[in-house]
């Protein structure tokens, strides 16, 4: 305690601190004390930069120990990596690797997410909102988003072939019935006041569903297509790795056998900022589109 | 002749005994308030009313006809919470149920039948004193505003009754005086008949021309649930029904002149 009033001063303090009950708090609590703008955004960057020296360093230490270390490559080689994949034309085939394999991994991606959005929503509102559906088919989804869609694999390559199709397949059997389960859900989270409510307007079930559950649905369907961007890039990958002529995942696992970490690595980095700029252009279309989400207390949030 | 009518209404939830004995009969015009503790079947009385709750035993009838098994555009309904939707603006919250009405397959209406539903929502808005927020969205309207909004949705319906649960247990005390006379004034307009659950005692009194309470008859110590409650009291209250006044007036004003007219000639 730091105690050094005059006798004025401490005769003028509150009868509550002579009773010896203030806790004198001379330093704040941790969970109250908030870092500024520049200091966040630092504190923000520190593993980021802490990862980078510490590659860097050890990138540097097998290098000078063997220059023909292949593992943790230069940045120099880097360079020549991006260099020969993403801007001059590859001597086999005359495309720009890195753009075709982007674009051949981004069109999976894309149908497979898409076609897995739209079939949960439609089957997320369906069995949110009619209880004989409900009874008929949860326990069939529930079902069927216990089975792994690895082990499916095997059996999509030999129903839909090696082409795109048992891809696009995958992702779509990966993700939806998690999309169908959460929307489910989230419908049957909507007040049950507006609902009835929504009757007392005279509204029929489909118009129920049409103007009162389907829109507040829709902003939680992009929360439910964010969560399951993951598991779509791990199904995309793990498909492409196995059979594919093209593709992100197809090129890093053929460099593989080459050890071609110089690659590799750009790779992963791409396909992280690819995902980081998905999650990213969803998060924006949501505030943009439904700015009631947003602002509603509790409701959606980040 | 009366609207509405409760006879030997029962409600059970198994062993549990929430309502008993039921009888009560109400006219077109009424301001039924409705008191009594916590649990003690009010909610469940107006969920009845709703329809989004059956009558264990007993019936209820609306203009002599067994009361629809569930909500319907006759009973309107404004919640404590929820009673709007979030991701419609103020207007279009009031336009919803006039455009699920008329267009039943899409439920939007599209050019001059928009616009007209469009000026019957601006006017209803505007005597609840919403016709300056016409495109905020609930969430950026305090409480009692969006009350407000909640009873201008409903009352575009035209509904035959309107049930109000509490619909200012969450508000200040200033703003609950404020809504008390938009209600009353709502009332006397439409001839509605009104039924409001509410924990003010006061507030039943002042605003009913009829107050409800809800209590146990029976108390067995041993089983709690064993016995529902009943409405233990029905008082009459001071203010008179709105059809009444006008019954009053044209007869005093209209009719009797003219027999004394007929008398003299």
């Amino acid at each position: 305690m730091v105690e050094t009033g005059t006798a004025e001063a401490s005769s003028l303090r509150s009868s509550g601190e002579k009773g010896g009950h203030w806790r004198r708090t001379l330093v704040k609590r941790l969970i109250n004390r908030q870092p500024g703008p520049i200091l966040r955004v630092s504190l923000g960057m520190l593993p980021f930069l802490l990862l980078l020296g510490l590659y860097l360093a050890a990138s540097h230490a097998r290098l000078e120990a063997n220059p023909n270390d292949k593992l943790l490559p230069s940045f120099t080689s880097f360079g020549e990596a991006v260099q020969r994949m993403a801007i001059e034309p590859s001597q086999r085939s005359g495309e720009i690797l890195l753009w075709a394999d982007t674009g051949a991994s981004l069109k999976r991606l894309a149908l497979g997410v898409g076609i897995s959005a739209l079939t949960g929503l439609v089957f997320g509102v369906l069995l949110g909102s009619i209880p004989y559906l409900r009874a008929n088919l949860a326990p069939f989804v529930a079902a069927l988003s216990m089975i792994p869609p690895m082990a499916l694999l095997p059996i999509l390559f030999i129903v839909f072939g090696l082409g795109e199709v048992s891809k696009i397949v995958l992702i779509v059997f990966g993700i939806t019935p998690f999309i169908i389960r959460d929307l489910q859900q989230r419908v049957r989270e909507l007040p049950v006041e507006q609902i009835i409510k929504a009757q007392t307007l005279s509204a029929s079930s489909w118009q129920l569903m049409l103007r009162v559950i389907l829109p507040q649905v829709l902003p939680r369907l992009l929360d439910a297509v964010r969560l399951s961007l993951g598991s779509a890039w791990l199904f995309l990958i793990a498909a492409e790795a196995i059979a594919a002529t093209e593709g992100l995942g197809y090129r890093i696992f053929l460099l593989r056998r080459y050890l071609a970490m110089d690659v590799i690595l750009p790779y992963v980095a791409w396909i992280t900022l690819l995902a980081w700029l998905t999650d990213l252009a969803l998060r924006l279309i949501s505030r943009r589109a439904f700015p009631w989400f947003h602002t509603q207390t509790g409701g959606g949030g980040a | 002749m009366s609207l509405l009518s409760f006879s030997q209404v029962w409600k059970e939830y198994g062993e549990h005994v929430v309502l008993e004995r039921l009888n009560l009969t109400v006219n077109a015009g009424e301001f039924c308030t409705i008191v009594g503790a916590s649990g003690c079947g009010k909610t469940t009385f107006l969920r009845m009313l709703l329809g989004e709750e059956q009558p264990s035993r007993g019936h209820i009838r609306l203009d002599g006809h067994d009361l629809p098994d569930e909500p319907g555009p006759d009973r309107g309904v404004v919640f404590q919470r929820y009673s709007v939707f979030p991701h419609l603006t103020v207007l279009k919250n009031v336009m919803l149920g006039l455009e699920l009405r008329g267009a039943r397959f899409t439920g939007r209406l599209f050019g001059a039948a928009r616009r007209a539903v469009r000026d019957q929502a601006c006017e209803m808005l505007d005597s609840v004193g919403l016709g300056q927020a016409l495109e905020k969205y609930p969430s950026e309207l305090s409480g009692g505003m969006q009350q407000r909004l909640a009873l201008a949705q409903s009352l575009i319906m035209h509904p035959r009754i309107l049930l109000l649960d509490e619909p200012f247990g969450a508000l200040d005390p200033g703003i609950r005086a404020d809504m008390h006379e938009l209600v009353l004034r709502l009332w006397e307009q439409s001839g509605l008949t009104v039924f409001m659950i509410t924990h003010d005692i006061k507030e039943g009194f002042h605003l009913g021309t009829r107050l409800l309470v809800f209590d146990k008859v029976r108390i067995d110590a041993q089983a709690l649930h064993a016995y529902g409650a009943s409405i233990t009291y029905d008082l009459p209250l001071a203010r008179t029904p709105a059809g009444t006044i006008e019954d009053i007036r044209r007869h005093v004003e209209e009719e009797v002149p003219r027999a004394l007219e007929a008398a003299v000639n």
